[in-house]
């Protein structure tokens, strides 16, 4: 339970390794055939539309959701092992606004919430508190960290969030939609927050609906839909051939003269903004 | 004032509920669950009626329903679109189990110390057999939140990573609500039925409005717990009023107060 896992056996480079993976939910098939090797300080970015399997993805990596066929290895062991070397932000649902908790508190729980007994100050490891402040200054947290979190903003919940992710110093990150409800230039800071910590060498696997705030960063895609799963560089996955070939419909991608891409054709349930909003 | 063994007895069963009833309220009020512990707390009405009807001591009744009724509702789904839903089944229980007791206490036919000792409570005719029962149950309630404390605040504010990280969520959600259900029995002995939230709410909600800290909160939601009981059995003490009225009266001056703190200083 102390801080990332340094055992010698997973000092390897290799923090996920999936081998024709497959993960099936209440007997429907979310997707299969899906290999991948993740490296340390590799951001990958997890694409594709509503109900394809991304957070599933996320969940299977920490050993939430079992795996119907194939192998996957987190960090060298089976997925769910070494979860105290993960750092995980799930879909966000933000904080019930009357929620009367301090941001620096929620930070803390990523750090020690797990453990048991009472946090009297004498039984706390040494330098918690200055671990804790100095994950908040990292996202720059500072100035709102000591508010209730039920008052802050979206991004600023979702940077003390990132923190809490952060502040065990993970080998493995995992985002599920971190860009999700903020604007446009608060999904550019936080994107440039995580692609910093990435550059330290801290894997990064990101779940993204949207790829362009993340593209100048990422090192690979992984994209779902139908049931399938293509990997490779951003260059080669995010093409009309290869999406038109997952999705078995023609699908075009267009290039922006700024580099941002859109994907265009590519099949939306109607009821994705609906379900989207339902928890917040 | 304490030259009386039931005043004596009254400050002792006071304090000792203030304290359990204090730290439980807190948690109650950051998990938004005090619909369901009002449930409980309505369930330990027809528990003891029928207790007393059978030929029971009401403790039994008191204990023996809340906490079935909290195993019931930890096995309830929860969460997300089914919120709305299961609130809607836990009124009907609890209109039900008002029904009920009300039923037993007719049965009875015989004097049943009234109807209202059950729903407004009996401060001042508390054994000393009470009193010990109240301390064991708070001491274990205590006791078991000095242990899961931690990892309960991390899976009510943050469910879903608090499971990521290895804590059981629902072993602990579902823990919390037994224990929930021991204290509010405890405290119902005390304070009836209906006035159960004097001390499970207004302490916990007032210390919440004047910080955000946990720990603080925790303290000055048993403070405040404390200062309103013996507050309140002092002025019954002194006054023809019963002794629910006060405590609810000092509860709700006190949390109507740390409401105006805060919105001033919110404002600055």
């Amino acid at each position: 339970m102390n801080g990332p896992a340094a055992d010698p056996a997973v000092a390897s480079d290799t923090v996920i390794t999936a081998d024709r993976a497959a993960v099936t939910l209440g007997g429907r098939p979310v997707w299969s055939d899906l290999s991948l090797e993740v490296g340390a300080g590799e951001f990958v970015a997890v694409l594709g539309p509503n109900g394809a399997g991304k957070s599933t993805l996320a969940r299977a990596v920490l050993g939430l959701v079992p795996l119907a066929a194939g192998s996957l290895r987190v960090l060298g062991e089976r997925p769910g092992r070494h979860n105290d070397a993960i750092g995980y932000l799930p879909q966000r649902r933000s904080f019930d606004p009357g929620l009367r908790v301090r941001g620096r508190d929620i930070v803390r729980l990523g750090l020690d919430g797990d453990r048991w007994g009472l946090p009297l100050p004498w039984r706390s490891r040494h330098g918690d508190e200055a671990r804790v402040a100095e994950t908040i200054a990292m996202v720059g947290g500072e100035a709102f960290a000591d508010r209730p979190v039920g008052e802050m903003s979206g991004g600023e919940q979702q940077r003390l969030l990132v923190a809490q992710a952060l502040v065990r110093r993970p080998r493995l990150l995992i985002l599920d939609e971190p860009l999700d409800s903020l604007d446009l230039p608060n999904q550019a800071a936080v994107a440039a927050l995580v692609a910093e910590v990435c550059a330290d060498g801290v894997a990064v696997v990101m779940v993204a609906h949207d790829v362009n705030p993340i593209l100048p960063y990422v090192d690979r895609v992984v994209y779902l839909g139908r049931g399938a799963a293509v990997s490779g560089r951003p260059a080669e996955v995010i093409t009309s051939s290869t999406l038109s070939g997952l999705f078995g419909t023609p699908i075009e991608v267009l290039h922006a003269s700024d580099g941002r891409m859109v994907v265009v054709g590519q099949p939306e349930p109607p009821a994705y903004h609906a379900d989207r909003h339902a928890h917040s | 004032m304490f030259s009386f063994h039931f005043m004596v007895n009254a400050f002792r069963a006071g304090t000792i509920v203030a304290v359990a009833g204090g730290l439980m309220g807190w948690f109650m009020v950051l998990r938004r669950q005090a619909f369901a512990g009002h449930t409980l707390a309505v369930l330990g009405f027809p528990g003891a009626a029928g207790a007393v009807w059978l030929g029971f001591n009401a403790a039994w009744g008191y204990f023996g329903l809340c906490g079935l009724a909290a195993l019931l509702i930890a096995v309830l789904p929860r969460g997300g679109s089914g919120r709305s839903h299961e609130s809607a089944g836990i009124g009907v229980v609890q209109a039900f189990g008002l029904a009920a007791g009300f039923l037993f206490v007719s049965l009875y036919h015989g004097y049943l110390n009234g109807v209202s000792s059950l729903l407004f409570g009996s401060f001042l005719g508390i054994t000393d057999t009470q009193v010990l029962v109240v301390l064991l149950v708070s001491v274990g309630a205590v006791g078991a939140l000095a242990v899961a404390g931690r990892p309960l605040l991390f899976a009510s504010v943050d469910a879903d990573v608090a499971a990521a990280r290895g804590v059981p969520v629902r072993a602990v959600s579902a823990g919390f609500l037994l224990v929930l259900g021991l204290t509010v029995a405890e405290i119902s002995q005390i304070t009836g039925a209906l006035l159960v939230f004097t001390v499970l709410v207004m302490p916990a909600a007032a210390a919440q409005a004047l910080t955000s800290r946990p720990a603080a909160g925790l303290a000055a939601s048993v403070l405040i717990a404390l200062g309103i009981t013996w507050g309140a059995l002092t002025a019954a003490y002194h006054s023809s009023w019963p002794i629910g009225f006060w405590i609810a009266t000092f509860g709700f001056a006190v949390y109507l107060a740390a409401s105006a703190w805060r919105g001033w200083r919110s404002r600055r």
